[in-house]
């Protein structure tokens, strides 16, 4: 109830969600489409809040993490499954089973390049003392080395996923919804509840939480921070890969710029449910995709990313702390 | 032989061009420790304004979308191209004038928000110029765009140009070293080495930084306009990422950020390096290799030698 009260004081916030509520009554079926993809946002941002908020710096790789997940899936499903082109796909969904089957692999291999990415380039720097925007300052030439990696293997083409064209579910009020983005929003909830469920009712999710708020009293009551930090880093590549696999499978579209370009939106989230808190960057990224596909009802849809770009500046302006109204340091 | 020595003057302009904006980064990041990823705003903000006053107003005949051109390029005094430089301060004051607001909302929060939102900037200001064809052209881009001393005719017209270029950077180089040099600057390097102290010490840190963001944004815009009178033409993918920031950063961390010689050298190194691979055999000229190039130059250099090059004294 007090999270509540803090909305309701901001006089600035209940007029944003008012509005909100407004347009959601005039077009509801934006507002159903809205949260479905706010669903995948909430995934990656999830990943990149546990990251900011552990590490202490902006990861500007999340991104690139996410595309190369969507490509490792790809030339994993062409190698180990050369015929799935002419498979039956999934009940009501485009995609086939194989992908199901390759998807955790390539998961786990972007969780794993994580850990070993931290090992190659982050724990020096933070042995270093860098400073934060050192740090992210790195993860930027990383993102551009991964992206380049990508264009170089891959080509600047898209590509996409093997996937049978399916029909529409139709729904009153003019609600059509892809049966994909249904299911990539029930497993983006299926992996958030996890997620939700190792931080806070498990040992090592109890660490964590300990590492993230007093780094030096968690190493004297026993934890081994580097390990958790090890922790940090898989749990964030997973949750970035399996958004950046759900996007392109809810998009049918591959390509390699689509990690960069989701970044704003994610950082927007971040910001919003404020800075390392999961359930914050959950709901943020529900708000972040409601607010993207409600503006499409009025505005010219190719000024999403400039949608994404004001929310960022309104909250920066207003609540740069996020609108739940912690200090970032929630966990 | 000419043809060889063209290729090498338009190199020494592009990496004269390049020097400028690393030279704007410099302020920002070298001096004053603002992490800012959006060059490319600045860049598009800076080239588009000298495009769209420079030229003349379209001629419908061409099937042109843009409604209006300023026409700057028939001011001249005695003969002499006046409006140039003209031209040059007033897309530094476009710049500044769309960094200051937006380093009011960002500065005075944590300092990853700044890259965020010029980030973010970046992005907007390209779509809107996708988007808005009657503000420059849209996809098609502005082209024939006016260029300075056109009427001298020594052959290859690149040579003057070199010689604009040259003397631009010569000024802003002068200008910002001496602001380097000044009280001013040396309150800025405090605050990157030690904000508290300068807090405690009774300076206006907020002040500072947006000054420091706003000088460094003007510096951009210089550039942008500078190289849409050399280029020609412009469009919004000009203003990709790639080419309008990542490559900036790396010349900074190369040269030596801190350092505007620094900042200099490491534009003209990293352009040749960018530039001369292209004649690399098989596939090791492939243009992807040298993205990942930019990066690995990016995060190595802050692993192993955080003062690039030419360190700063």
């Amino acid at each position: 109830m007090k999270k509540l009260d803090i909305l309701l004081d901001n006089k600035i916030l209940s007029l944003i969600i008012i509005v909100i509520c407004l347009a959601s009554f005039l077009k509801p079926w934006l507002l159903i489409n809205g949260i479905l993809i706010g669903s995948l946002y909430s995934l990656g941002s999830i990943g990149l809040s546990l990251i900011y908020g552990n590490l202490k710096f902006a990861n500007m790789a999340h991104g690139d993490f996410m595309t190369l997940s969507s490509y490792i899936a790809l030339t994993l499903m062409m190698f180990l499954f050369p015929n799935s082109e002419n498979s039956t796909s999934v009940g009501p969904f485009t995609f086939k089973y194989e992908l199901l089957m390759v998807m955790p692999l390539a998961v786990i291999i972007i969780g794993f390049m994580a850990v070993i990415l931290d090992k190659l380039i982050f724990k020096k720097l933070r042995k270093l003392n860098a400073t934060s925007a050192a740090i992210a300052l790195c993860s930027l030439g990383l993102a551009v080395s991964i992206r380049g990696l990508i264009q170089f293997i891959w080509g600047t083409d898209s590509a996409r996923f093997p996937r049978e064209s399916k029909l529409f579910w139709d729904l009153p009020f003019r609600i059509k919804i892809p049966p994909d983005m249904f299911f990539c929003s029930v497993v983006a909830v299926i992996i958030a509840i996890i997620f939700y469920l190792v931080l806070f009712k498990t040992t090592l999710g109890k660490a964590i939480r300990a590492t993230s708020d007093n780094p030096d009293l968690a190493r004297i009551t026993g934890i081994n921070t580097d390990r958790i930090i090890l922790y940090i880093w898989f749990i964030g590549g997973i949750l970035a890969a399996t958004a950046g696999i759900l996007i392109s499978v809810q998009q049918a579209l591959i390509t390699p710029v689509m990690g960069w370009k989701i970044l704003i939106p994610l950082f927007a989230a971040v910001i919003v449910g404020g800075i390392g808190n999961p359930i914050g960057a959950l709901i943020g990224g529900i708000l972040i995709g409601i607010t993207g596909e409600l503006a499409t009802g009025w505005i010219n849809p190719s000024y999403k990313p400039a949608v994404y770009f004001f929310v960022l500046l309104i909250v920066l302006l207003l609540r740069p702390n996020g609108i739940l109204g912690n200090k970032g340091r929630q966990f | 032989m000419d043809s060889i020595l063209y290729f090498f003057i338009g190199f020494l302009i592009m990496s004269g061009i390049y020097s400028v904006f690393t030279v704007g980064l410099n302020i920002h990041w070298g001096q004053t420790g603002l992490f800012n990823i959006g060059i490319a705003s600045f860049f598009l903000l800076g080239a588009y304004t000298a495009a769209i006053f420079s030229s003349p107003s379209p001629n419908l005949a061409k099937y042109e979308e843009y409604l209006w051109g300023g026409n700057f390029s028939q001011l001249t005094l005695l003969g002499v191209d006046i409006w140039f430089p003209i031209i040059l301060l007033l897309s530094a004051f476009i710049c500044i004038l769309v960094a200051i607001p937006l380093a009011m909302v960002t500065i005075r929060l944590k300092e990853d928000y700044l890259a965020l939102v010029t980030l973010g900037l970046a992005e907007t200001l390209r779509i809107v110029f996708i988007n808005e064809t009657w503000l420059a052209n849209g996809t098609r881009g502005m082209y024939s765009i006016p260029r300075p001393f056109d009427y001298i005719n020594i052959g290859n017209y690149d040579y003057i140009y070199f010689v604009v270029v040259v003397i631009t950077l010569i000024f802003v180089y002068f200008i910002a070293q001496k602001a380097t040099n000044s009280p001013w600057g040396r309150v800025l390097r405090g605050i990157k080495d030690n904000e508290t102290t300068m807090i405690a010490s009774g300076k206006n840190v907020l002040k500072f930084k947006v000054e420091a963001f706003a000088f460094g944004a003007g510096i951009m815009g210089i550039g942008g306009a500078l190289f849409t009178h050399g280029k020609r033409f412009i469009d919004p993918i000009t203003f990709e990422p790639m080419l309008a920031t990542f490559i900036i950063w790396s010349m900074l961390m190369v040269g030596g950020s801190g350092n505007n010689k620094g900042a200099i050298f490491g534009s003209f190194l990293m352009w040749g390096i960018w530039t001369f691979t292209q004649f690399l055999p098989g596939f090791l000229s492939d243009a992807n290799l040298r993205f990942v190039f930019v990066g690995l130059i990016i995060i190595l250099f802050q692993l192993y030698k955080p003062q690039g090059i030419i360190p700063a004294k």
